[in-house]
């Protein structure tokens, strides 16, 4: 029962701070809002027995890439945008249309396929499926290919972005 | 009360639209891309949900690869709009256009 209720919290704050991220005009506060959204999310992660993932949604997103974020927005300090009222009516009517055909296929998907009719929740196994220990142990063996992948994938970002950045245009 | 899995898959098809909406509406380059970060969080969310419903822990492993493809795409790309900024001393991208015709 407690965890019903936890369910509507952080979803409520996860869909809030996602559509006050999108409408502010000033980007500090859009990244600001976003900080908020992906804690939120850690919240639902952990109603879902998703331990580890939990953490490494704070640690990772909240912490490692939107610092980044911010740190690159108070480097630059873009002007403030205009409101979406300014905004060209033909992008903002082809804007709005697409992303409701986007939202209308994924909740006519979700009502009509039912999943939940097919799954029922098991605690125990829902509970160990979020371990370290489970997820290290499919990590270190049926994929290992792909998480030393994910490494390289990380070096030449790193290169990558340290290239990108001392480099002058010409 | 019982919270089915469908409450999630709403919520983050919620989470979508509204970052498909962020990236068609905001013209600032940075906040497109935090944009795209809430999709990949949106994303990210079905597959927990997904993972924790059926007691599979390989969901919860492909999340930690978005993680991992979406911290080196925040690197590479804020360092592009880096370069930019210092080429036309703008991240509004409707001035950023050396590619149109």
């Amino acid at each position: 029962m407690n965890l019903d209720c936890l369910f509507f919290v952080f979803g409520i704050v996860a869909a809030v701070t996602a559509v006050i991220m999108i409408t502010r005009s000033n980007p500090v506060i859009s990244a600001l809002f976003l900080v908020l959204n992906f804690a939120a999310l850690a919240g639902l992660y952990l109603t879902l027995n998703a331990q580890f993932i939990a953490v490494t949604q704070i640690i990772v997103y909240a912490g490692a890439i939107m610092v980044l974020f911010l740190f690159v927005l108070m480097l630059l300090r873009p002007e403030n945008e205009k409101k979406f009222l300014e905004l060209n009516p033909k992008i903002k009517i082809f804007a709005m249309v697409v992303a409701f055909v986007v939202f209308a296929q994924l909740a006519y998907i979700i009502f009509f396929a039912r999943p939940s009719q097919n799954i029922s929740k098991d605690l125990a196994k829902s509970v160990e499926a979020g371990t370290i220990e489970s997820i290290g142990r499919e990590l270190f063996t049926n994929y290992i290919v792909p998480f030393e992948a994910a490494g390289f994938l990380l070096l030449a970002a790193t290169i990558g972005a340290l290239v990108l950045a001392k480099k002058k245009f010409d | 009360m019982n919270i089915t899995i469908e409450y999630y898959l709403i919520l983050s098809a919620f989470m979508f639209f509204v970052g498909v909406a962020g990236v068609l509406i905001r013209r600032n380059a940075i906040v497109v891309f935090m944009s795209i970060e809430l999709m990949l969080n949106s994303a990210n969310l079905t597959l927990v949900a997904f993972s924790s419903y059926l007691g599979n822990s390989i969901g919860q492993l492909f999340v930690f690869f978005v993680m991992t493809v979406a911290a080196a795409e925040a690197a590479v790309g804020l360092a592009i709009i880096i370069a930019i900024f210092r080429n036309k001393l703008t991240v509004n991208i409707d001035e950023i256009n050396i590619l149109k015709w």
